[in-house]
């Protein structure tokens, strides 16, 4: 059923990473992003590797479960590294009619492919240990500097946990929908991709409406419940860093630091 | 002191075309006075369209009268300095379910209130945690929304609103969209804050059922209030019930058809006991004159 997908794809379990502030972790993760794009050498992505296998085995989630979200680049993955392989130019070790592989070549695609795999890898370990409601929270507070040039940081949050809250809602309301026309002989089966894309002409605009109804009235209970913006809000559970965030932050200053000097002078 | 004085209410819904042209108006409510008491029960009824909703949205601020004036507490609805607190003072539970329900986790949706007036974490907490068990769901208070039934999320949603600590609360009929065994449940959560906490409740509803507990009932039809009294006074007036196209409940109703074929039963039966009682009543008093 439609309503099963899960939003964000949180993986429950008790660890450390989980416990830890979100904000910790929505940092850290792009700390660890950049520093694959600092430098092109084989021990740098060494280090991030296994700094990230640690990380991995502290978080308890299954390896299997981290494996999975990588299928789906999987395609890019390989027409990458093809890519790189046969048009990077350089010293010819293996050619085919018109298609050269070069040492450089496939030194760039190794490259390229582990820095796409670390990358998925690193950014879905932050998804997987952290709920949605604690990860629009940091980004909220993580925004905030951008108050100051009038970006409204938390009315953008709130629209996320919103959106959030009704994903199922919405959902299960397309599937009624979907039954009810189909019940009324809609086909949403049949046909090419445009036939298709219009059968669902027929689904989208009660949803539409509906979710147009459903926003007026959230709107309503929202005022009626003094909502007035983010100003003189209190939170109910506000971030707050514990000894391990701080722990984490030092670590990550190591791993940042180690990476840099394996790739000056090694 | 009254605690909600509406003062001949008008309001009208201007319906517009394309060119901002007013092509027609619909009076909603037109020229209703009442007041409620602290700690009073009032039900209002009415069948679709007689301006009830309509009403209930006056009562904290959501809509402002065309003419005349809805004071809450002291407070005119149509002051915007005194807004929140109004809304504060007068919460409001709506009729679906899903759509009032702002958290993603229970306990998330009672605290959004009192995050809304600024009140410090550790209290917003004690609200929570009061406020859930006030309507007995503290056992669920970290699931989702989403997998609660029609009752529990609307209780959830008295619970969100009590933990503002109004004065008084008003519920747009709250179990229109929910089966017999929902509607029973928040009928009692009612009743039970009502009585416990006394806090001061306006039950808008077409269900008969539950306003045989309410101390006052009004009636509205077309935008006015057409009957007002207590149940047992509503009650016994069935065919103007009739007139107004509302269903009286149905033990009232058998009542009401036995003494139309010559039974002398009381007017006004609302309860099973009560008709019982009574029936019990002319039985013995039928024994009697055979004896005789």
């Amino acid at each position: 059923m439609l309503r099963d997908i899960t939003i964000g794809q949180y993986y429950s379990a008790d660890s450390v990473l989980h416990r830890m502030d979100p904000r910790t972790k929505l940092l850290g993760t792009m700390i660890y992003l950049v520093s694959l794009f600092l430098f092109d050498s084989a021990p740098v992505y060494a280090l991030a590797a296994v700094f990230l296998g640690v990380v991995i085995m502290l978080s308890k989630v299954p390896f299997s479960y981290m494996v999975k979200g990588l299928k789906s680049i999987l395609f890019l993955l390989l027409f990458t590294v093809f890519m790189n392989m046969l048009f990077v130019k350089g010293e010819v070790i293996w050619s085919f009619w018109k298609l050269q592989v070069t040492r450089e070549g496939l030194r760039k695609s190794g490259f390229m492919a582990a820095r796409l795999i670390l990358l998925i890898l690193g950014s879905n370990l932050m998804t997987l240990t952290t709920t949605p409601t604690r990860l629009t929270n940091a980004m909220e507070s993580v925004m905030k500097p951008l108050k100051l040039i009038k970006v409204p940081v938390h009315e953008i949050a709130m629209m996320m946990s919103i959106a959030l809250r009704f994903i199922p809602i919405l959902l299960d309301e397309t599937d009624k929908i979907m039954k009810a026309q189909l019940a009324r002989g809609a086909d949403f089966e049949s046909g090419n991709l445009i036939r298709k894309a219009k059968s669902m002409v027929p689904v989208l605009v009660p949803l539409f409406i509906s979710a147009f109804r459903r926003a007026n009235d959230l709107a309503m209970a929202m005022e009626a419940r003094c909502y007035h913006g983010g100003k003189g809000r209190t939170q109910m559970k506000p971030l707050k860093y514990a000894g391990r965030d701080f722990a984490a932050y030092a670590v990550l200053l190591l791993y940042l630091a180690g990476v840099i000097v394996i790739g000056k002078f090694l | 002191m009254g605690i909600i004085h509406i003062n001949k209410v008008k309001y009208e819904y201007i319906r517009r075309d394309e060119e901002n042209n007013v092509e027609g108006i619909t009076t909603a409510v037109d020229g209703v006075s009442l007041a409620v008491e602290p700690g009073e029960f009032i039900a209002i009824l009415g069948h679709n369209g007689s301006g009830k909703s309509t009403l209930a949205k006056h009562l904290n601020a959501i809509l402002c009268p065309s003419e005349g004036s809805v004071v809450v507490d002291g407070m005119d609805t149509q002051d915007e300095d005194h807004l929140l607190q109004i809304r504060q003072t007068a919460g409001m539970v709506f009729q679906n379910p899903d759509n009032q329900i702002i958290g993603q986790i229970v306990e998330e949706d009672v605290g959004f209130g009192p995050e809304n007036m600024g009140v410090p974490t550790k209290e917003i907490w004690e609200r929570v945690e009061e406020s859930l068990k006030a309507v007995g769901m503290y056992e669920y208070r970290s699931y989702s929304p989403n997998k609660l039934s029609g009752g529990q999320k609307q209780r959830v949603s008295i619970a969100s609103v009590i933990a503002m600590h109004p004065k008084c609360i008003i519920l747009d009929e709250p179990t229109a969209m929910l089966d017999p065994m929902g509607r029973k449940e928040v009928i009692r959560a009612v009743r039970a804050l009502n009585d416990v906490e006394k806090i001061t409740m306006i039950l808008i509803t077409h269900y008969m059922e539950e306003v045989i507990y309410a101390d006052r009932v009004f009636v509205m039809d077309k935008g006015k209030v057409a009957m007002s009294g207590t149940p047992k006074e509503i009650f016994s007036r069935v065919s103007e019930l009739r007139d107004l196209r509302l269903d009286v409940p149905q033990v009232t109703e058998l009542a009401y058809e036995l003494k139309c074929a010559g039974l002398p039963l009381p007017d006004g039966i609302l309860t099973r006991e009560e008709l019982t009682e009574a029936l019990q009543k002319v039985r013995k008093m039928r024994d009697r004159r055979e004896q005789e």
